[in-house]
């Protein structure tokens, strides 16, 4: 099955080009750059927010920023978008603010809210359940007669849940525009891939729902970008959906809550670390090219670190939670039982009564 | 903690989380049939830690890291369980059973009606619930509710480590399946000293843990604790609260609810879980079939609202707390 679905690369760890069909331009290289650091500063930034106590507990993505920016770079402006809780450099890149993910973590259900004209939904927090919604926001541009897309990102546990298989089958049966885009960072949380499943690779997973299905080394930003970017032209012409499979590696906990050491060999890790990241192999690539520039590289660093740091302030001063939300958002009139029971524990807490 | 005495029995302090682990671990070294099944339960053990060291002992055959797939793991387990094992399935939080809610319903809990006996389904579920300890969305759904109105399945809430294992192995043994719900804000409140051997606590019957006159208040799971501080303070205004903890949703103990209505007439029932369709309705159906005529006062509960468990920055505002149960308990006593 691997040789069925060989991993596609554009550039190899070492920064060389293993397939120069591929026009790169000088600006390309530079904005995934800068859009892959933004992601990694702000996923370091929440773990040390996290360490101090300022924030909830966080999912960190480090070493799967090239799979999640050079998909989210993909899409166009009305596309749809449907993260899990792990996927914020994709949303970031789509056009979730840094304020808006933190304040996420700080548990708030104001980041749940995405900017005005920005489809991106909620992260979910259960497993898989976002792939019907992908199908049926996709199947409703296809009935409305545009040309937009939806993407759904999961993990490989998440291909074991029974939602992710029908997510999959309805998109095939009504060909809906969607990608599936699968983040195989090799756990689902202790239980390596080869416990959770005995299948060689997720991509032929498709194969089932004849399915195109490619695999795409998830490290290499620009094997991500184009082969999503040929999975959304196909969706816009009515071809159907694709299933993704970009194999990658997170380096880290699966969240701050766990300690990973217990199941995942922290040696490999490093290994991994320094011989696929996904920044320092463009940034190999870009010193071979004669492209690199240590003060370029200062700058946006500054950028965004001085972007981050606005944002932890705002997510800091933000307004205070409002008790009213529990229950003004639960349907768009009223009910009664709810109404009562809002003034009820409204008047106890102003003391009025007893 | 709880009102039996062991007298010369070995014991040792355990969290209520610990106490779980004892249990299983107690019952798979007599029980071969015995396994453990889960997401995470094996090398891991546990997101909370409660089948800590089982892999080890055990091993992975009986102790079993499953694919991320409740309705899997559940649909499984029925299938172990008709043939002659005992499986003890771990839902990594309540509010993720919700994929296997289909095989609960459908299967699990009345394959021994459908089959007139000839199958049953003895296994355990077991699953982290409730809010207060800062998890993400949906992690702290209290839906106990869900499953008392499902006939052919138990539901048991311990609130302390004594009970934990002794219900724990009550349930194993049961013949029948069982919901484990295990409080997870109450997994390290507090050590208590459990005995080292097997012993059982019955399903089905409440603990009165501390007797009073003028009202009866009831709870279970983390609300205990809640209720407990509430009682206390109110003893210090004079009010003397009965304070049962119900341990079993289903079948509620009876006896011991309208023993103690009888002789308070009056009721305050306290649950995290949405007010509407809560099992606290079952309790006041109960007290109201058998009790009528003893009640001095409306019967009251302190209830989640009917509305989605809040994101962590607003879930104290959702919990109950001994100032709404103090609340509640004075308009009971002053009706
Ligand atoms: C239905 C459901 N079951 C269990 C969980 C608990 N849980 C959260 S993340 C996770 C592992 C997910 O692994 P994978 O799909 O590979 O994604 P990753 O976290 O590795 O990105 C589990 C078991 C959950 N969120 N939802």
């Amino acid at each position: 099955m691997e040789n069925k679905f060989p991993i596609r690369q554009v550039m190899d760890g070492e920064g060389n080009l293993t397939d120069s069909s591929y026009h790169l331009t000088e600006e390309l290289i530079k904005e995934m750059y800068k859009k892959m650091l933004r992601a990694r500063t702000l996923d370091k930034k929440s773990v040390n927010l996290q360490r101090q106590g300022r924030i909830g507990t966080y999912a960190p993505f480090e070493g799967q920023e090239a799979a999640q920016v050079g998909s989210a770079s993909a899409l166009g402006e009305g596309d749809w978008m449907f993260p899990t809780y792990r996927d914020h450099a994709a949303t970031l890149t789509f056009g979730h603010s840094v304020s808006t993910i933190m304040l996420y973590w700080k548990g708030r259900v104001e980041g749940c809210v995405p900017p005005d004209g920005k489809n991106i939904f909620p992260p979910a927090v259960p497993i898989a359940t976002q792939l019907p919604h992908a199908t049926g926001a996709a199947l409703a541009e296809k009935r409305k007669g545009t040309d937009r897309v939806a993407i759904a990102y999961f993990g490989d546990g998440a291909t074991s849940e029974g939602d992710f298989h029908e997510g999959l089958n309805f998109a095939s049966v009504f060909k809906a525009p969607v990608v599936f885009f699968n983040q195989n960072n090799g756990y689902a949380i202790s239980v390596p891939i080869e416990k959770q499943m005995n299948s060689k690779t997720i991509a032929q997973k498709g194969l089932a729902y004849d399915m195109d299905s490619v695999r795409v080394d998830g490290n290499d930003v620009f094997a991500v970008y184009f082969e999503t970017q040929k999975a959304i032209e196909k969706a816009r012409r009515g071809e159907g959906p694709t299933l993704i499979e970009a194999v990658t590696w997170r380096y880290g906990a699966h969240t701050t809550a766990d300690d990973p050491t217990k199941y995942r060999d922290q040696e490999l890790s490093l290994e991994k670390r320094n011989q696929i990241d996904p920044l320092l192999r463009l940034e190999r690539y870009m010193e071979k090219q004669g492209m690199w520039d240590a003060a370029w590289m200062e700058q946006v660093l500054k950028q965004c670190d001085e972007e981050i740091e606005k944002a932890v302030w705002e997510m800091e001063n933000y307004p205070e939670p409002d008790v009213n939300d529990i229950f003004d958002h639960v349907f768009k009139e009223p009910v009664w039982p709810l109404e009562r029971q809002k003034e009820a524990y409204l008047s106890q807490k102003r003391g009025e009564t007893v | 903690m709880t009102t039996k005495t062991m007298t010369e029995v070995k014991t040792n302090k355990l969290t209520l989380v610990q106490a779980v682990t004892d249990g299983m671990r107690t019952m798979m070294k007599e029980h071969d049939d015995i396994l453990v099944l889960g997401e995470d339960v094996g090398q891991n053990g546990g997101v909370f830690r409660a089948t800590e060291g089982l892999v080890h002992e055990f091993g992975e055959d009986r102790v079993i890291d499953t694919p991320l797939a409740e309705a899997g793991i559940v649909g499984t387990s029925i299938g172990l369980a008709i043939n002659g094992f005992r499986p003890i399935a771990e839902m990594q939080f309540l509010g993720f059973v919700y994929p296997a809610y289909e095989q609960i319903m459908t299967h699990a809990s009345r394959i021994r009606s459908r089959t007139m006996s000839k199958f049953s389904v003895p296994m355990v579920i077991r699953a982290p619930y409730g809010g207060g300890i800062r998890a993400p969305e949906i992690h702290s759904d209290s839906v106990e509710a869900l499953f008392t109105h499902m006939p052919g399945i138990k539901v048991v809430v311990p609130s302390n480590p004594y009970d934990a294992k002794g219900l724990l192995i009550a349930a194993i043994e049961d013949p029948d399946p069982v919901l484990f719900m295990e409080p997870m804000r109450s997994y390290r409140a507090f050590k208590a000293d459990v005995p080292e051997s097997k012993y059982t606590v019955e399903i089905g019957k409440a603990a009165t843990l501390t007797e009073g006159e003028d009202v009866t208040v009831i709870a279970w799971g983390n609300m205990v604790s809640v209720a407990q501080k509430a009682v206390e303070q109110m003893s210090g205004d004079g009010v003397s609260c009965e304070l049962l903890d119900l341990r079993t949703l289903y079948p509620l103990d009876r006896e011991t609810i309208v023993e103690s209505v009888k002789k308070t007439g009056r009721v305050v029932i306290i649950h995290e879980a949405p007010e509407t369709g809560g099992a606290g309705n079952d309790v006041m159906a109960l007290i109201n079939d058998e009790a009528f005529l003893y009640l001095r006062a409306p019967m009251t509960k302190v209830a989640g609202f009917d509305a989605p468990f809040p994101f962590f920055a607003l879930e104290e505002e959702y919990l109950p707390t001994p100032a709404r149960v103090k609340h509640a308990i004075k308009e009971a006593v002053t009706f």
